[in-house]
């Protein structure tokens, strides 16, 4: 059995002696017998590092991966490439040992990349600042959300129905228990028509809700939307893709109040859905209603730059039930990656990552286009998403993972009336030749 | 000289990184999408890859961290981080999975799960796991949501949550969060919960108790099993906040001590890195009686294959866009089966010990409100340094000085000047009489030389830093000068 733990014997002993006992036992006298655990646990005994290694490893080859198959599945986690430089960073111990900030002098580096981060995701979505980071995506919208009921003190939200459907799932768990009324405003066309949204907005709403590109793949009219929204004094939050804003305008532009997202796309893993990392923007008037931390570049004694964890009157640790969240940590560690990634990547890099993948979408959709039996529910701009029409998708799709490719994920999991219908992204990772496999495949299976 | 920002760094033309050739007949964009959609600027820097290395790799050396030196950070248990475990996260077959992939293609995850689901039951004692939570704020609100779904199946018309003093901030955070009002409740002579005012604000209006134990004095509240009876006689549910699990790890269950919820820290007690403040994984386990309200999708095994059941009809509903920190989920695994059953009791056999050797030892300096055997951690109060004009800050300034962490200061907040020790089980009994003697020798340069020590930090890559100008005229964003 392997340990950490690195007390000798003769050492337990002068411990013992110094506390004043005999055994280790004593000092657990206080628990009353009746609550201890009576036996050992009823689980396996430890083994060594190597003996672990095999039994772990083997049960991860019970798996197949995106890189034994190939992966055109999207739905809010995007196959990227991703930088060798980038792991070997955040394995530096000095980074992914330590914590949150609390001692800022001796956590600058943890710090000065946090301030970076914000930067960076203020520059990308066009908002005047950005927290820390949030857990993932899902959770990102429904602080978004907690903002603007608090802010507007209102508590009807609309949500479009072309938001990922996992999130709002998730917005109904969190957002409902304080008294949030979700309102979801139906699709036609692959998006939302804002004379929609326009009958369903009143005094009573605090936020429209939208993401940009949307679910299904397509582009909103973001800007009118909200346009409409801000007339009935609503805030507009806008669910954007971080890796689509190196080809489309800001939401800020557009009229965003937050807009908040899911980061994985910026260099961090697929993991099988996290860690990943959330991020959370917006307009100044909005700064003290942001939930979690925030980093603030400053001085110190001698006037040296340096930079510390700011504005916490707004935080659990201080307000405690009055808080703007209960929100602790950040994922530090994930925020890390992704600024490492945007920093590798740099300006030209994400221009082209957004492009390549916007390309190589709409050369699938071309060739798809000859396949016989192949429809496109939806007719508007899309980026690197697209929804395709096939008959009898569940066993197609069967077909094509069994000859090696993940070919797209089911709609009719959440769209009743997506029936047959699958959601297929592409990023700049796939090669013309596993496209035209794809369609190949595709092709055969639909009419084979 | 302080590290240039990315920004100041970046040069245009440079590169980073080299994308393979776009392989595609190429479009114009904006024949398929229209103009006022795409943008023109992107507010990103430029760097070469040897840059962004030499930058990120000299931030790095600007932290402290526990492979670095000890980090006693009380609540925290900042304990060592098994290097394997990382080698367990980078499997190709557990990193590279999308989350959407069908079933058969992640039998090997979704048995990983399962049997980490197993095993925290049968640590915490509770029957049902689930791993959604992203941290331990986020378990706390799942455990709550339980709590408040449980309430509303029968019919209970329960407002309140009873939380002692000495809680963790998060916990009153999150009873906002899911719409429940606070009830504080004061702490005993003996660092407990005073169960009289507990009785005092016991009604049918109390939904529940939450509770950590040890509490955040590092000491274990004999009386868990009376305040636990005390709270299901009006029908109120136990949560067991498991910050301090480390404690009592194969000593004693919440689940044995009346618990019906627990949430668990698996970045604390199940060694997984701290990541500069995340990610973290936040489980959350109930009793029997709480299963159906637990998130979904559900894993489940039929004997032959793993399954992800979505409809449970009384689930609270997800709480994260996926099935948890995945990646976080299996470093905990590869730690508890190196441990095993005896190697988990020995966990906090030894936090334990250490915590209690520190503390005989660092009594006779500082002051101790509560002396009796602490449990993982202990709270020296610093007012006996008030004479010589120091405060607490300043210790944990001028332990900066000498390499060590500082503990969590000024909480719980039912200490005056407090300071809470977590030596944790990994640390060697040399690192803890280093500390000590540190820790002695500020307490002599307080009464001899206080300037010393407010001051201090001086040895550090920055002195103390004007957090009033920074909250007063925020510069949070490099692109928004500060007014």
């Amino acid at each position: 059995m392997a340990n950490y733990i690195p007390t000798t014997p003769a050492e337990l002993q002068e411990m013992l002696g110094a506390i004043g006992v005999k055994t280790i036992e004593d000092l657990f006298a206080e628990i009353p017998p009746e609550l201890r655990l009576q036996g050992e646990l009823n689980l396996p005994a430890g083994m060594s590092e190597p003996e672990m290694t095999r039994k772990v490893t083997r049960l991860s080859q019970n798996n197949s991966t995106v890189d034994d198959k190939v992966c055109f599945l999207g739905g809010g986690a995007y196959d990227h490439i991703i930088p060798a430089a980038i792991d070997h960073l955040l394995l530096r111990g000095d980074f992914f040992t330590a914590y949150t900030p609390y001692q800022p002098e001796v956590s600058q580096g943890t710090l000065q990349c946090i301030y970076e981060f914000q930067s960076l995701i203020s520059g990308l979505t066009g908002m005047d600042q950005a927290n820390a980071s949030m857990y993932e995506g899902a959770t990102a919208a429904v602080e978004a959300i907690n903002m603007a009921t608090a802010q507007t003190r209102r508590n009807r939200v609309l949500i479009m129905q072309t938001v990922n459907p996992e999130y709002r799932r998730v917005m109904n768990s969190l957002n409902t228990p304080l008294g949030v009324n979700l309102v979801s405003v139906p699709f036609e066309d692959g998006t939302v028509d804002p004379a929609k949204v326009h009958e369903l907005l009143s005094d009573q709403v605090a936020a429209v809700v939208m993401q940009y590109p949307n679910f299904l793949g397509c582009i909103e009219d973001v800007e009118r939307i909200a346009e409409l929204a801000h007339e009935a004094g609503a805030l507009v939050i806008v669910v954007a893709n971080p890796i689509a804003l190196g080809l489309l305008e800001t939401p800020g532009k557009l009229g965003a109040d937050i807009v908040c997202g899911e980061g994985q796309p910026l260099g961090i893993p697929l993991s099988f859905g996290g860690p990943y990392v959330g991020f959370l923007a917006a307009k100044k008037a909005l700064l003290r209603r942001m939930p979690g931390r925030i980093v603030g570049r400053t001085t110190d004694l001698d006037g040296k730059t340096g930079y510390v964890l700011t504005l916490q009157a707004r935080e659990q640790h201080i307000r405690r039930e009055k808080a703007s969240s209960n929100i602790c940590s950040n994922q530090a560690l994930m925020a890390l990656n992704a600024t490492i990634y945007m920093s590798l990547m740099g300006r030209e890099g994400i221009r082209e990552v957004a492009s390549q993948s916007f390309q190589k979408a709409h050369y699938l959709k071309r060739e798809l286009a000859k396949v016989e039996g192949v429809t496109f529910p939806f007719t508007g701009s899309f980026f690197h998403e697209l929804v395709v029409k096939i008959p009898n998708a569940r066993k197609v799709l069967g077909k094509m993972a069994k000859h090696g490719i993940f070919a797209g994920i089911p709609l009719d999991n959440w769209f009743a009336n997506l029936k047959d219908c699958i959601l297929v992204a592409v990023t700049e990772k796939r090669s013309k030749d596993e496209i035209d496999n794809y369609c190949n495949l595709l092709g055969g299976f639909i009419n084979g | 000289m302080a590290e240039p920002l990315i920004f100041d760094l970046s040069k245009d033309g440079c590169r980073g990184f080299t994308l393979p050739a776009l392989d595609v007949p190429e479009v114009d964009p904006a024949d398929h999408i229209p103009a006022r959609f795409l943008r023109e600027e992107l507010p990103l820097p430029s760097m070469s890859e040897l840059d962004v290395v030499r930058h990120f790799t000299r931030l790095s050396r600007l932290n402290h961290s526990v492979d670095i030196g000890f980090y006693p950070l009380g609540s925290c248990t900042m304990k060592y981080n098994p290097k394997v475990n990382e080698n367990m996260a980078r499997l190709p077959g557990f990193a590279n999975l999308h989350p959407q992939q069908p079933e058969e293609t992640v039998q090997g995850a979704l048995q990983m799960l399962k049997t980490l689901e197993d095993s925290l039951a049968e640590i915490t004692g509770m029957d049902a796991i689930t791993l959604q939570p992203a941290a331990g704020a986020q378990g706390e609100l799942t455990g709550l949501l339980i709590m408040k779904a449980y309430h509303r199946k029968k019919g209970n018309h329960k407002t309140k949550i009873m939380i002692p003093d000495s809680g963790h901030g998060t916990n009153p955070a999150s009873c906002s969060m899911v719409g429940y009002e606070v009830v504080n409740i004061k702490s005993d002579p003996r660092g407990g919960v005073d169960i009289e005012d507990l009785k005092s604000k016991l009604g049918p209006d109390i939904a529940g108790l939450m509770i950590t134990n040890p509490n955040t004095l590092g000491l274990f509240d004999e009386n868990i099993g009376e305040l636990a009876h005390l709270v299901h006689s009006v029908d109120g549910l136990v949560y067991y906040d498991g910050a301090n699990l480390n404690a009592i790890m194969g000593w004693a269950r919440p689940g044995d001590m009346g618990f019906d919820i627990v949430h668990l820290n698996l970045h604390k007690t199940f060694s997984t890195p701290h990541g500069g403040g995340g990610p973290g994984a936040g489980p959350v386990g109930v009793k029997k009686h709480l299963e159906a309200f637990l998130p979904n999708p559900r894993i489940q095994f039929d004997g032959k294959k793993y399954r992800l059941q979505t409809k449970c009809r009384e689930s609270v509903g997800p709480v994260l866009g996926s099935l948890g920190n995945f990646l976080v989920l299996v470093r905990a695994f590869a730690y508890i089966m190196v441990n095993g059953r005896e190697g988990l009791k020995n966990v906090s056999a030894y936090a334990v010990l250490n915590a209690n050797y520190m503390m005989q030892r660092l009594k006779k300096t500082f002051d101790l409100p509560y002396d009796r055997f602490c449990k993982h951690e202990f709270v020296l109060s610093g007012k006996g340094l008030a004479k010589y004009g120091v405060k607490t800050l300043d210790v944990a300034k001028r332990l900066l000085d000498f390499g060590f962490h500082a503990p969590t200061i000024y909480f719980p907040m039912i200490v005056e000047e407090s300071m809470m020790i977590e030596p944790t089980e990994t640390e060697s009994k040399g690192t803890l009489d280093c500390f000590c003697e540190t820790m002695e020798m500020i307490a002599r340069e307080a009464a001899e030389n206080p300037e010393n020590l407010r001051n201090a930090p001086v040895k550090t890559p920055v002195r103390r830093l004007d957090e009033a100008t920074a909250a007063r005229k925020p510069d949070i964003n490099f692109f928004q000068k500060p007014e």
